[in-house]
């Protein structure tokens, strides 16, 4: 049987380690390859790069960035954040990164999901959306119930900062038809908080396609992880902070994740 | 001596971690998709990216070069490449392989995820080269769609998704795995490395 994947998340600046709180106030957390070879050491699955340099300097460093971890970490390693054209996609894979993580470029441009799927194969375009909960009952929107109320989910892109008044749920099977291979869904209300994943969220977008889902955001406690995989029904839990303050290990979630009946890599 | 192998660049994507990790277990790996180059090399990886008739129509060129080296130099195919070496595949029509292994490649099963993504345990159904020193219950890192299913005694390690797949195959010097070794970690690379002392022995 295929395991559940834990997939730590470096944010990364001008070639350096941040994470942001609600996608806002940004602090340092040390060198990005140093720290892949350590998650890779606690028995992590994945790693996922997210470049959120605003500069050309700072994407070139990430290039730099992926090609140094590629010489030392052998698990698979995506890349996301200003990924806009079918170019940006081969230099990233060039460099030594096995997926790319598409989000604004695709809102704005939906082909780029099918043309790097046909080019590069569907297994290295992941297709990251941003969702935000909008407590509204609208006909023409997919609705979950939440313990807060009725709610549809909103796409955000720009890192979060701009609403496009897409159906998080259409759009998810949007692309899956177009060809991405995997979902990358993060939850804006939840992330930065700990207070665990939006459950009814990453359980609606893993009914409603194919594909694998890779759960992010909120990750404070082991039992969020646990609660992703299982009644969030993901097929990989995404976190960034626990793992870079030292809190948990990869090791102990598997661990406990193990102990309930979760099949890991360890 | 550090054996010369040829990872053979016949389209796109991430070349550099099979080419680092043949590196790190004392191989000379070089990128190309020329045949002299090819010529001078102890033993090619033929790696996986793209859809299989793409992959045929780029091989092409080489394809002599590849079927007539498998009587001296070990071949490795991995993902795709292990694809390329059987009969035929159903990915997007019919299309026509290497045919150095009996068999066709065929879609996985409709009641699992589509690709199959993540790592998944292999079992050791009989000795092997390749295997040397790995046990049954690893696991690997496995990325595909589509799956090969042999009609000829090939298969030396399988994993359970949806369905039983062939995860491992060797005859004689053709050998593949369905999995990335070069991204199933400590595993993974020991199957490099014994990859590597074929070639030095070739």
């Amino acid at each position: 049987m295929l395991a559940k994947r834990i997939i730590p998340c470096l944010d990364v600046k001008e070639g350096e380690v941040v994470k942001g709180v609600h996608f806002k106030n940004l602090r340092y957390a040390g060198k990005p390859q140093e720290l892949a070879k350590l998650y890779d050491k606690q028995g992590a699955d994945e790693i996922v790069y997210l470049d959120i340099s605003a500069s050309p300097q700072g994407r070139k460093t990430l290039l730099e960035v992926v090609e140094a971890t590629a010489e030392e970490v052998f698990i698979p390693l995506t890349v996301g954040g200003g990924i806009s054209e079918e170019s940006d996609i081969r230099r990233v894979l060039k460099a030594g990164a096995d997926k790319v993580a598409i989000n604004t470029a695709a809102v704005k441009n939906p082909d780029i999901i099918r043309a790097g799927s046909k080019r590069f194969g569907a297994q290295c375009i992941v297709s990251a959306i941003d969702a935000k909960r909008v407590y509204e009952d609208r006909e023409d929107r997919i609705t979950v119930e939440t313990p807060q109320g009725k709610c549809w989910f909103d796409v955000y892109i720009y890192g979060g900062r701009v609403s496009t008044g897409m159906d998080a749920v259409a759009w998810a099977k949007r692309v899956e038809e177009l060809g991405a291979g995997e979902i990358l869904l993060t939850s804006m209300d939840a992330d930065g908080t700990k207070m665990g994943f939006d459950i009814p969220l990453t359980r609606k977008i893993s009914e409603e396609t194919r594909v694998p889902i890779i759960a992010s955001g909120g990750a404070g406690k082991l039992k969020h992880i646990y609660e992703a995989l299982t009644k969030g029904k993901a097929d990989a839990a995404l976190a960034a902070s626990i793992f870079h303050y030292k809190e948990y290990t990869v090791g102990d979630i598997k661990k406990y994740l193990r102990e309930k009946g979760v099949e890991v890599r360890i | 001596m550090r054996p010369r192998i040829g990872i053979i660049d016949y389209g796109v994507g991430n070349l550099r971690s099979v080419q680092k990790g043949l590196s790190l277990k004392g191989a000379q790996p070089v990128i190309t998709a020329e045949e002299e180059a090819l010529r001078e090399c102890d033993a090619f990886v033929l790696p996986g990216v793209g859809a299989f008739g793409d992959a045929m129509e780029r091989l092409k060129p080489l394809k002599g070069l590849l079927l007539d080296s498998l009587d001296e130099k070990p071949v490795l195919g991995i993902c795709l490449g292990m694809q390329l070496f059987f009969d035929e595949s159903e990915e997007d029509g019919l299309h026509q392989g290497l045919g150095v292994m009996k068999g066709r490649v065929i879609r996985l099963p409709a009641s699992v995820k589509v690709p199959q993504m993540g790592w998944n345990r292999v079992e050791i159904k009989k000795k092997s080269r390749l295997m040397e020193g790995i046990k049954s219950g690893e696991y690997f890192y496995f990325v595909h769609s589509y799956y090969a299913v042999p009609t000829e005694d090939v298969t030396v390690a399988t994993t359970h998704y949806g369905t039983e797949i062939a995860a491992v195959v060797e005859k004689g010097n053709a050998m593949a795995t369905q999995f990335h070794p070069e991204k199933s970690g400590a595993p993974g690379l020991r199957i490099l490395e014994n990859f590597v002392s074929m070639a030095k022995k070739g």
